[in-house]
């Protein structure tokens, strides 16, 4: 078991930033995930955590023990990688195998481990097949299993289900999840997928652009995005974000379209923009309920997902807000409807810093 | 211009447009097919069976006499009689065969790994240690028995190994197998290096990054992985080498010419030298040929069976 902890870690290729200094501690145990678009930093990141690629600045801790230049076979982890990066030219009993004969543990030993852990992931059937002749999923439990029988301090795993299809992907995120919660080993997880990182971390670590935007459980990133980055890449769809001006306690959208801000936010906003000025309201489309006496919008199109329909609302000038509705109602295009927002789930941002407006914390 | 006028010259391409359409696709095929056929069947596969018959028969082609049949006389002369020598042929050949594929795969291994890693110039040294292989067998033969001359050549004073007199390495009795293989493998060791170049170059980085977790050392890291993988084209190295090996006539004839007295002399040159230096026993070197054939085609049997294996893990 472990605690990391980078302290200023960056990396640059030449005059370039591929991760900007970054603080963070993970904690013994926890399920870490490192969530981005591509080219964010993430599996840098994890490389960097790793030792598959050297840091240009800062200190990397493992359990006190500082290991930024330690090989990484110095830092007793295990690393998972995107496309499974098997040994082809052995079987899956000998790829479980490697890391303890590499260790010189003895035959037994191996045998036992090897055994216990094709248990654990139920792969024991596949132990003497080739990696090639076995599906993604089970390639991917035969990576994981490989990770698993070494009893690392720690995990590393980069987008591990990036490569299987969806049906795989949703079986393997509950393996996952329950391995981990059976070993309680600490895991550090990449992946760019929001749904997965919302799924599996007990944190999740924001990434954009070399920096971490925000570092918080899955109800922070998404109740309370740090700014509007992590607000439009959070949810799917994103928060719906509206430009209006804040003057005495409401926010003008439109000329025709003034939003009464919940009494609570007041003296956020009265303090943060000095009164008035350009603020940005934002709303997750659950926050959003048509109703009779709302924001005026059309119906512009509508999406039936299933269990819910997901209405896309103009409200002039080709703007789009989402707004989640009943399955059972149905909207025809063009329809005029009226919707309100829920006080508890409104936030605000500044528009010149993109940052999110807090409210002061009532004791 | 008139309808007429139109209509004449329409007349001759249709026709050609007709003749061609009746020329099948399968006739084209007959075509392209069978002139590379026949020269075939002329000059390899007649020879081929030609050469089975005459092996089981007395002939010399400037006798003038017509082929007698003697059966596996041939056969039984070449494998038993002692006084023939042709087992100390094969033995050379052997010798010959592992002392220089042997070589061969583990310098033409270690250029391999050692290139493997991009450095500056690191093309241009590939390349150059390729021009040996480039080079006629005749020419190569030529030099290297100056460079070994032992009063001219540089060879002796390269290695230091007798300052004083000088080795006489090519007709040495024991060296001069050895001058033959220091050559061969000087000719052939970039040829398995490039195989292997290629083999260690489709070797993806990540298995190395999964071996470093791991901790995987890096003799470990050989052993399992680099060997391994590398495998099937080492074996073809191997095989191709090997082939070759059991040939060995031109560098044989350029530098030593099979002697010291008979030290040298490869299976191959010992057929030359009986079917056509003044012998010209063409029914007993058939047999010899056909011997030779049947051993090249079950080693190259045994290594196809490895390399199966090598592909299937």
């Amino acid at each position: 078991m472990a605690t990391i902890e980078l302290q200023r870690v960056e990396k640059k290729f030449g005059d370039l930033h591929a991760v900007k200094p970054i603080d963070l501690t993970i904690h013994d145990g926890e399920f870490v995930v490192l969530l981005g678009p591509s080219g964010c930093g993430k599996t840098t990141t994890l490389r960097m955590i790793s030792g598959l690629e050297a840091v240009t600045g800062g200190r990397i801790l493992l359990n006190n023990r500082d290991v930024t230049w330690a090989h990484p076979s110095e830092r007793d982890i295990a690393f998972v990688f995107q496309f499974f990066a098997l040994y082809s030219h052995m079987s899956v009993r000998q790829n479980i195998a490697f890391p303890l004969q590499a260790q010189g543990e003895s035959r037994e030993t191996i045998r036992q481990r090897v055994a216990e852990v094709a248990r654990l992931l139920e792969i024991g059937h596949v132990l003497e097949a080739k990696p090639g002749s076995l599906s993604g999923g089970d390639r991917q439990r035969v990576a994981l299993a490989r990770a698993l029988v070494r009893r690392p301090a720690a995990f590393l795993m980069d987008e591990p289900l990036g490569a299987l299809d969806a049906e795989f992907r949703e079986t393997m995120r509950a393996e996952i999840k329950r391995l981990h919660i059976e070993q309680h080993a600490t895991s550090v997880y990449v992946t760019h997928d929001q749904i997965e990182a919302m799924a599996m971390g007990d944190r999740i670590v924001v990434m954009s652009d070399a920096v971490v935007q925000q570092v918080g459980t899955p109800a922070q990133v998404y109740h309370d995005p740090a700014n509007l980055f992590v607000a439009r890449f959070i949810g799917s769809p994103g928060m719906n974000l509206l430009t209006g001006h804040y003057a005495g306690g409401t926010v003008r959208v439109r000329e025709n379209m003034t939003y009464q801000v919940p009494g609570d936010w007041v003296p956020a906003l009265d303090r943060a923009l000095d009164g008035e000025g350009e603020v940005i309201l934002g709303f997750r489309p659950e926050a959003a309920a048509v109703n009779s006496e709302g924001l005026p919008a059309t119906v512009y199109a509508t999406d039936l997902l299933g269990g819910y329909t997901m209405l896309h609302l103009e409200i002039g000038d080709h703007e789009i807000v989402h707004a989640r509705a009943g399955r059972e109602t149905h909207y025809s295009i063009g329809t005029p409807v009226r919707f309100a927002l829920d006080p508890a789930m409104v936030r605000f941002f500044d528009p010149k810093t993109e940052k999110a407006i807090v409210r002061e914390v009532t004791a | 211009m008139t309808p007429n006028a139109q209509a004449i010259p329409t007349g001759p391409q249709q026709m050609t447009r007709h003749s061609r359409r009746q020329m099948s696709d399968k006739t084209i095929a007959h075509l392209f097919i069978w002139p590379t056929l026949l020269l075939l069947i002329v000059m390899n596969i007649f020879p081929l069976f030609y050469s089975l018959y005459l092996s089981f028969n007395d002939y010399s082609v400037i006798a003038n006499e017509p082929p007698k049949w003697v059966a596996l006389d041939n056969y039984e002369k070449i494998l038993t009689n002692e006084r023939s020598r042709y087992w100390h042929n094969f033995t050379v050949t052997g010798r010959y065969a592992a002392l220089s594929v042997g070589l061969q795969i583990v310098i033409g291994f270690g250029l391999a790994m050692l290139l493997r890693e991009k450095f500056r110039g690191s093309g241009l040294i590939t390349t150059l240690i390729l021009i040996p292989m480039m080079l006629s067998p005749v020419v190569v033969g030529l030099f290297w028995k100056l460079i070994f001359d032992p009063s001219k050549g540089f060879f002796n004073y390269l290695i230091y190994l007798n300052p004083r007199g000088g080795d006489q390495w090519l007709s040495d009795p024991t060296l001069g197998l050895w001058s033959i293989v220091i050559v061969d493998v000087w000719m052939w060791s970039p040829f398995v290096m490039l195989l292997c170049l290629s083999g260690l170059s489709a070797i993806p980085n990540y298995l190395y990054e999964a071996a470093a977790i791991d901790r995987a050392s890096a003799w470990f890291q050989f052993r399992r992985i680099t060997l391994p993988q590398v495998m099937p084209l080492l074996l073809i190295a191997v095989l191709f080498r090997t082939i070759e090996a059991f040939k060995a006539f031109d560098l044989v004839m350029g530098l030593t010419g099979g002697g010291p007295g008979d030290t040298t002399e490869t299976v191959a040159v010992r057929l030359y030298s009986e079917a056509f230096l003044g012998k010209f026993k063409t029914g007993e070197s058939s047999a010899l040929a056909y011997i030779v054939l049947i051993i090249i085609i079950a080693v190259s049997n045994l290594y196809i069976r490895a390399l199966n294996r090598a592909r299937e893990g």
